[in-house]
């Protein structure tokens, strides 16, 4: 492609996200990746776009909005990611209280909740452990096929102009009277004005590249998938230790309960988080310690077979917000990063935010408390 | 010659050789379609042969999600067309 006006580093749901958006505001787009697309935590994950597990704050606005926004993107690109409202249920497993006083809170800030008692909770869920008595129903939560959808966007790029470079990765990034200028890759060297920084756990190589920071680490995590079953779990539902476990920046092995099914039968159990760098390795004492937590919610799960396991790498902020803006020190290298485990669910607004910015347009919130600058502060 | 048993897939007798996987032997009497998907009804057989990919997949004497791949067929066992 000759001349983009931009170029997105990184072909998962966020560089497809940040692509569409940009394309769609009139930009030639190129995306590349160092891999191919989804290849990293798109292809990792279980597809959440959840406003259940966010505390008031800019993060549930973004979510709120980009969860809309995936409904608008499903309009604009078509009905091919297995996008779904399912709505999710978050059980206590002891005490309550914590978990309905967030309830509350959140639906002062635009969260839809329904508290589940006993009776509620087994007709949304029949299958849940009838020890199990009480719950929160959020019906915006819902899901989609997240390694589909990033192909599908970045088709629809493709389509309206724009161009993909897959096994290209970035060498340097070449910065000149501190202006991004374009990226030296395996596959040749791009220029353009304007670089988005869209590589996720990766997203802290980039910047240093161009001379610059960002704190981005890999918060581990596996998924389990079982065989395709008759429906049992009609929502995503998790426990509410996910939401402690989420915003913890504890370095250990935490684990809370999530299940889910899918459009295609299968059902994913998670979540492990942990702090261990880019450590791969399988480790079988997680697994059976998220199929027995599966199981205490749905004992009918005993009986389901395991297929596979798959891990990934979610792309941690110290301070647990993503990285959406231009960058501190390089004018015209803006990113969109360190989603850590909400990627797919903010990636739509977090491409609107970026759109926004780089054209000069006033967006729906401030996107200050996301800025890239609030790393430098220190050194500054 | 290896001693030969039979078990029944989608009510045919089927014949195998001791120590042949249900899918080996299925094959071997060219049934190749072994499951339709789901959604789309399309055809599935054999791919992997070795229980990685669950596109083998039948029902054995009652109980589904079974990889015909790996599965050792026994005498007078009742196989069906997986989904």
């Amino acid at each position: 492609m000759q001349n983009p006006d931009a170029i997105v580093i990184g072909a998962g749901i966020v560089g497809a996200s940040a692509a569409l958006s940009l394309t769609n505001a009139g930009m030639k787009v190129l995306v590349i990746d160092r891999g191919a697309v989804s290849s990293g935590t798109t292809g990792a994950g279980e597809g959440n776009i959840l406003v259940s597990d966010k505390d008031p704050g800019p993060e549930l606005t973004l979510a709120l909005r980009s969860r809309d926004l995936w409904f608008e993107m499903q309009e604009d690109v078509g009905d091919s990611f297995e996008l779904e409202a399912k709505g999710g249920v978050v059980v206590a497993r002891r005490d309550d209280a914590p978990l309905m006083k967030l309830a509350i809170e959140q639906s002062k800030h635009g969260v839809i909740t329904q508290k589940l008692d006993h009776t509620s909770l087994h007709e949304v869920e029949p299958y849940l452990h009838p020890d199990l008595t009480s719950g929160v129903l959020y019906p915006q939560d819902a899901q989609c096929q997240p390694m589909l959808a990033a192909a599908h966007i970045i088709r629809i790029v493709m389509q309206r102009g724009g161009a993909l470079i897959s096994q290209a990765k970035v060498l340097r990034v070449h910065v000149a009277d501190g202006r991004v200028q374009g990226v030296e890759t395996t596959r040749g060297t791009f220029k353009a004005p304007i670089i988005v920084n869209a590589t996720g756990t990766w997203a802290g190589e980039i910047a240093e590249l161009a001379g610059s920071h960002l704190p981005i680490a890999p918060r581990k995590g596996f998924i389990l998938v079982t065989e395709p079953t008759k429906k049992y779990i009609f929502h995503k539902v998790y426990d509410s230790d996910y939401v402690a476990n989420v915003a913890s920046s504890d370095a250990d092995l935490q684990t809370s309960t999530v299940v889910e099914g899918t459009r295609s039968g299968t059902i994913l159990i998670g979540a492990s988080r942990e702090r261990v760098g880019f450590d791969g390795s399988m480790n079988y004492q997680i697994l059976r310690t998220l199929a027995a937590q599966a199981t205490s919610l749905f004992p009918v799960l005993r009986d389901v077979q395991l297929l596979r396991a798959y891990r990934g790498f979610r792309p941690y902020a110290p301070d647990h917000l993503p990285v959406i803006g231009e960058d501190a020190l390089v004018k015209g290298l803006w990113h969109s990063a360190g989603h850590e485990g909400a990627g797919i669910g903010l990636a739509p607004g977090s491409a609107a935010l970026i759109t926004d910015a780089i054209l000069g347009r006033e967006s729906f919130m401030d996107s200050t408390p996301f800025s890239p600058t609030r790393f430098v502060k220190v050194s500054v | 010659m290896s001693q030969t048993d039979r078990f029944t897939f989608n009510g045919v007798d089927i014949q195998y050789e001791e120590g042949q996987s249900i899918a080996a032997a299925l094959i071997n009497d060219e049934k190749r379609e072994l499951r339709s998907t789901r959604f789309g009804g399309e055809p599935r057989s054999i791919f992997c042969g070795i229980g990685i990919c669950f596109d083998c997949i039948v029902v054995i004497n009652g109980v589904g999600n079974q990889r015909s791949c790996l599965i050792q067929a026994q005498p007078g066992m009742k196989v069906e067309s997986g989904q």
